[in-house]
């Protein structure tokens, strides 16, 4: 089967001259979920605000589903259901009328039972004659999901979708996503938590300072975020690593006083044990210890400097 | 064509107007009968009646033009500029709407609104003082074609406005003065023979004459100059937001 998305070469450079977005190629799989990870800034807004026409690209092109969203914009954006980042909804309006009125924006006639199936799903049910001014944050961003699938898209992008919000929401969002996936939609979410990318995602795209660094399944991107590093602060300085330790991943940092043990916490054994009791037999002593997990940072920074 | 789009952006629009009734309606018409009040009873008791019309009769197209003017403006920037100060446009520009729908609804809404109001104005107008409607089909095509002409002005003025100051500031600079010396309270003949060439570059003379010509036959310019004038105006309304579209102008970055 054909990709659902295809970007080519897709380029913007915005009136101040900054460049968003570095000719990217990206495919999107028909029914995956597709996590987009980048700092801030990295331009993952950018890139789905362009697929779904807020944005218009300086360069390159975009199908969704076969349809150019530029030329053919109408075939392609009644395909795709849109979750921005902001919390934006019309103060004054019912749930209701909010979401009706969404459904028919993007061109399908009222259809009560498909609402009231996406206001139950989204446990909005009670609250469907409430004004959105009286709803929380969290409700809010329920709404605004309901107004995305209120057209029955094929394509869903979720940008930042638990960005602020509690652990409780965060769980029903992700089984919600789950869910959908299962009915055949295709989901991009855009994320800066690396659990987030973990729990939810088929492939995972890296994307930092308009380039797309990466894009890999998770299984194997996950072994690359495995890796954790345990810290020793040795009671003496060493002048250098014991022979007896020669065949460990140690490092000895530049004050002597710091041992440092790089592991695989995927793996089934990490080998901590052993080179703690070998360093007890060696006769160093340490008097505090901690292990750290490599961050996305981290990942950036390797992928760039392997890039370099 | 995307008529479910079209109707749900003017459903929406309406029903902010049910919404602040008390200020979409009811303050126009409680303005508007204080200027009957005061000039119409009040003052124009007083005073000559012009080209053979009363005073009081005399100023109601005038003042239903003032109030259909700065409410198509008002009702039209304010419909289009709220959702991008919120931020709730990002649904319209990312829906399967063209331009041409997007404007439907928005300017369909707003020049509806304006009408009806038009209308109310009309029949308050009645209670104080006397008067006939010689062409009634006119009256109601210049109220039409006045109403869209002025929503679509607003429209694009609520595009260009990027703070609620803008979005006041032509409406207080440019249009009040217009209106008010385009001739709602006087012929433009009582004006010195100077003024009276001045005032012919303002389109709001055109409006109110015209319109005033469907009450009671008599007019300061020509009708057909009049309706030429509006379709001019109109067209360069329209000219104006077929750009904005294209270009993305204050929508798309």
């Amino acid at each position: 089967m054909p990709p659902i998305i295809i970007v080519r070469q897709l380029g913007k450079t915005y009136a101040s001259g900054f460049q968003a977005l570095k000719r990217i190629d990206l495919e999107i799989r028909r029914g995956e979920i597709f996590a987009l990870l980048g700092p801030n800034g990295a331009g993952k807004t950018t890139l789905i605000s362009i697929i779904c026409g807020i944005v218009n690209p300086s360069e390159g092109s975009v199908l969704a589903d076969g349809h150019d969203v530029v030329r053919d914009y109408r075939a392609a954006r009644t395909k795709i259901g849109l979750v921005p980042q902001e919390l934006t909804t019309d103060a004054f309006e019912t749930v209701w009328n909010t979401v009706s009125f969404s459904r028919g924006l993007f061109g399908k006639g009222a259809n009560p039972a498909h609402i009231e199936k996406v206001l139950r799903d989204l446990s909005l049910w009670d609250k469907r004659n409430n004004k959105l001014i009286t709803l929380s944050g969290g409700m809010k961003r329920r709404v605004m999901i309901a107004k995305a699938l209120s057209h029955e898209p094929q394509i869903l992008f979720l940008d930042e979708p638990t960005a602020g919000v509690d652990v409780e929401l965060r769980r029903d969002m992700w089984a919600m996503v789950r869910a959908l996936r299962d009915t055949g939609v295709t989901i991009i979410l855009t994320t800066h938590y690396i659990e987030e990318a973990e729990e939810m995602a088929d492939r995972i795209g890296v994307i930092h300072k308009g380039e797309l660094i990466l894009v890999e399944d998770k299984a194997e991107l996950m072994e690359k975020l495995g890796r954790k590093q345990l810290t020793l602060h040795l009671q003496n300085p060493l002048e250098a690593i014991p022979a007896a330790l020669a065949g460990y991943p140690l490092q000895l940092s530049a004050d002597c006083r710091q041992l440092v043990y790089t592991f695989d916490a995927q793996g089934e054994h990490t080998g901590i044990d052993v080179l703690l009791r070998r360093l007890g037999e060696a006769g160093i002593d340490f008097k505090d210890l901690q292990t750290r997990q490599s961050s996305l940072e981290d990942i950036f920074v390797n992928l760039l400097r392997e890039r370099a | 064509m995307n008529l479910y789009a079209i109707r749900a952006i003017y459903r929406f629009e309406m029903a902010r107007t049910w919404r602040t009734l008390l200020q979409s309606i009811v303050s126009p018409v409680i303005s508007t009968s204080l200027y009957f009040v005061v000039f119409g009873a009040a003052i124009g008791s007083h005073m000559n009646g012009i080209d053979g019309v009363s005073y009081g009769a005399f100023i109601v197209p005038g003042l239903i033009m003032l109030s259909l003017l700065t409410q198509s403006i008002s009702n039209a920037s304010f419909g289009i500029y709220f959702p991008k100060f919120v931020g709730t446009i990002y649904e319209i520009l990312s829906a399967p709407v063209s331009p041409f729908e997007i404007v439907a609804g928005y300017v369909g809404a707003a020049a509806s609104k304006s009408v009806i109001l038009g209308l109310i104005i009309l029949a308050t107008a009645r209670l104080f003082v006397p008067f006939g409607i010689e062409h009634p089909l006119w009256m109601l095509a210049f109220l039409l074609l006045t109403a869209v002409t002025f929503s679509l002005f607003g429209f694009i003025i609520g595009i260009w406005a990027d703070n609620f100051e803008k979005l006041q500031l032509v409406p207080l600079l440019v249009v009040t003065p217009l209106t008010f010396l385009g001739g709602s309270f006087y012929s433009i003949h009582m004006l010195p023979p100077f003024w009276q060439k001045v005032t012919l570059f303002n389109p709001v003379v055109y409006l109110i004459s015209g319109f005033r010509w469907s009450f009671y036959g008599v007019s300061d310019v020509g009708m057909g100059v009049s309706v030429g004038m509006t379709a001019v105006f109109l067209a360069i309304c329209l000219a104006a937001v077929w750009w904005i579209f294209r270009s993305g102008y204050r929508l798309k970055a």
